[in-house]
């Protein structure tokens, strides 16, 4: 066993060690950063790979940028991880079953020898001032070029969409909305209301003021109150009536 | 030739890449609450669109950028019906949008980034790049949906979305994975030439599985469908028109480069998937869209019906089969938008009347939209001469010709089926008593917009030529 094949085993090992850690682990924070690890340990096998560039910007991007952003979530979302697991036990069979076939499936592929070492041989060991970032250069803005301008504007889309849903302008603008107040018509601001006259009787009269209102006046009372704050709310557009202060 | 980086051959794309650029720095200094200029720039660029497109139209095939890129007759009809239907989608937003918080710069942005996402999608020939321009469209598409934050209907319904199509786009791409490590490259030619020379092997058949149910969920057909009545009934009606009628030309585009091009030596390997699929399809949307009461929901099941007798146009795999299923698509789309049209229609300033009972007393009241949503309902029921009926006659004469006879006959007699809802809708227009008018849109641009619509509907179904023949063309070239 050659010292390569050796290092090749233990990050393997590292790896899938971590990822099963990653999912059974009980505490977020804790698989959080056996993500990290287990990416560490990716990254490690792509450097046996002689992919030194994507080795470097696995740990980057993805440990660097991507993990603290996660941790980020986990810290100010209050994601109740245990009530996510629900279920975990029950559904265990079922999806046990499903990865154990998918599993065979996939070995008799392997094994069919499509992906057999004769038909896909290992390529030759790269010299040491092999340039792993000027080729992958050379390729993306030659052969890959397309694609990696379409993944450009794929990037453009996201901050354009992100900030289109998270962004609502002022809060405190005040503004007429013009259009809204020309198209305003008898229908949908005035509601006629059919309120019975009041009959007082003899009796009545000797009771207090109080009483009325509640006995009779109450409901119309209330309705005509409602409607005059939907009308002014109406007239002076949909900003100020959005921009409440929350 | 086909390793040459020839910018002469996205001419469209980088044309329009540059006018959303602009019209997004030209929006940001707008004041205007209408957004009158974004949306005349908008509209300008997709008739610019247009026109360098019946430009393109006859110009020979052309595969460039290393072999991603291809242009043939049928990326640009594709993408000039693309054009058209996005033209008129817009024109249907604008009265709808300007009442519900929805004006805004970002809604014509998006709909141009999807735009050329789907120009991506037609003219790609190498899986890579099929995936990069599926995914713009549906990032578009996704955002689109959920711009009506305070919209709890629409946010569900962008989750949904969401959650689904990642799942879809998860299959195309592991399937895409397995097909490059059985044959060795991503280009669609290479792949077709790979197959021609070696026989089918069991791993890409896995692959192809997976493929064509990613293909399946996009198109929303059954069992695959669960996702695509919730994300039409709660998203925003004008957006609902715009992603389910545009979206589905540039997937069967993709369809066909995936299925006819580079899986066109194991047709017997997909086409049999196709058919459970599409015969699914019709039975469950037409029997299922006869209990809805919500038009929109309606509209998206009868949706599913018509993506099943599409997918029957891809069954025997022939050219002309072919060509018919996108005769069948272009139509479709047509109808869709004028179908959720009479949703926006029906939908005046706050309130949104989306329920087949609101739809009471229209043709005695305003007895011209009355006759046009007739046209609508009775083009995609299929009835001769509106447009709805030759693609139908032709698909079901593809199918008959190939031998499929038991296939049309299920087909035909559920399209029975599914003219009961469709004249449930007239019923209600026309025969229900009813005492006063149902309220409609003020707007005289999509009074006008859905009037021409609907005529065209009809002048097209007393020339289906005209546009059949592009389809015949678009064809006959690329094989």
């Amino acid at each position: 066993m050659s010292f390569q094949v050796l290092v090749f085993y233990s990050f393997a090992a590292v790896l899938i060690f971590s990822a099963l850690m990653v999912v059974t682990s009980k505490h977020s924070v804790k698989a959080a950063l056996f993500l990290v690890l287990s990416f560490a340990a990716a990254s490690g096998i792509w450097m046996l790979l002689e992919a030194e560039f994507l080795a470097i910007s696995l740990i980057v991007v993805y440990v660097g940028a991507v993990m603290v952003l996660l941790l980020f979530v986990v810290m100010m979302l209050d994601v109740d991880y245990a009530a996510l697991r629900q279920g975990f036990v029950s559904k265990l069979p079922v999806a046990a079953i499903v990865a154990c076939g998918f599993f065979i499936l996939l070995y008799s592929f392997i094994n069919q020898g499509v992906f057999s070492d004769d038909r896909y041989q290992a390529p030759p060991p790269k010299p040491a001032d092999y340039s792993n970032v000027k080729e992958l250069g050379r390729v993306l803005y030659t052969e890959y070029l397309i694609a990696f301008e379409t993944a450009a504007v794929i990037l453009l889309v996201a901050i354009i969409a992100a900030i289109a849903l998270t962004f609502r302008g002022r809060r405190s603008r005040k503004s007429q909305n013009i259009q809204k107040q020309l198209s305003a018509n008898k229908q949908n601001r005035l509601k006629v209301l059919d309120i019975k006259p009041v009959i007082r009787q003899k009796s009545d009269e000797s009771r207090p003021e109080e009483e009325h209102s509640k006995d009779s006046n109450l409901d119309s009372a209330e309705s005509e109150a409602t409607k005059s704050e939907k009308a002014e709310s109406k007239s002076t557009g949909s900003d100020s009536s959005k921009g409440k202060p929350a | 030739m086909n390793e040459s980086i020839n910018f002469s051959l996205i001419y469209s794309e980088i044309f329009l890449l540059t006018a959303i650029c602009c019209i997004m720095l030209v929006d940001l200094f707008q004041r205007d609450r209408e957004r009158k200029l974004t949306f005349t720039l908008t509209q300008l660029t997709l008739v610019t669109l247009i026109i360098l497109g019946f430009n393109q139209l006859n110009m020979p095939l052309a595969i460039g950028f290393y072999q991603h890129w291809i242009l043939d007759t049928l990326a640009t009809t594709l993408k000039i019906a693309i054009y058209i239907m996005t033209f008129i989608a817009l024109l249907y937003a604008r009265p709808f949008i300007s009442h519900r918080n929805l004006m805004r710069g970002e809604y014509y942005l998006l709909t141009l980034f999807s735009v050329l996402g789907m120009m991506i999608m037609v003219s790609s020939n190498s899986f890579l790049l099929v995936y990069l321009g599926l995914e713009l469209l549906s990032l578009s598409l996704y955002a689109l949906v959920a711009l009506q934050r305070d919209s709890k209907l629409a946010s569900e319904s962008a989750v949904k979305y969401f959650v689904m199509g990642g799942l879809a786009s998860g299959f195309i791409l592991y399937g895409v994975s397995l097909i490059y490590g059985a044959t060795g490259s991503i280009i669609i030619s290479e792949v077709s030439q790979f197959y021609s020379q070696n026989p089918s092997n069991l791993i890409s058949q896995f692959g192809m599985v997976f493929i064509v149910i990613g293909l399946a969920f996009k198109f929303g057909a059954v069992p695959f469908h669960m996702w695509l009545p919730d994300v039409y009934h709660g998203s925003p009606s004008s957006i609902t028109a715009y992603i389910s009628s545009v979206p589905k030309i540039a997937v069967f585009g993709i369809a066909v480069r995936i299925l006819m091009v580079a899986f066109g030596q194991s047709i017997g390997d997909w086409s049999g998937l196709i058919l459970i699929v599409a015969l699914l399809s019709i039975i469950v949307g037409n029997v299922v869209a006869v209990v809805q009461s919500n038009l929109k929901r309606m509209l998206g099941y009868s949706a599913i019906a018509h993506i099943g007798y599409f997918l029957l146009g891809l069954v025997p795999a022939t050219d002309a089969s072919f060509s018919a299923a996108m005769f069948y698509i272009i139509v479709y789309a047509l109808m869709t938008l004028a179908g959720f049209g009479i949703v926006i229609f029906m939908s005046v300033a706050e309130k949104d009347y989306q329920n087949v009972s609101d739809l009471r007393g229209l043709g005695r009241y305003h007895p011209w939209y009355g006759l046009m949503f007739t046209v609508v309902m009775i083009s995609m029921a299929g009835i001769p001469p509106f447009i709805g009926f030759w693609p139908k006659l032709e698909i079901f004469r593809q199918l008959v010709l190939n031998g499929y006879v038991f296939e049309a006959v299920i087909a035909i007699a559920f399209s029975v089926v599914g003219l009961f809802y469709y004249l449930k809708v007239v019923k209600e227009m026309f025969f229900s008593e009813v005492e006063e008018s149902p309220e409609i849109t003020e707007s005289r641009s999509l009074k006008v917009a859905l009037s021409f619509n609907c005529i065209l509907l009809v002048l097209i179904g007393l020339m289906p030529d005209s546009i059949y023949d592009y389809c015949l063309t678009a064809f006959n070239i690329i094989s």
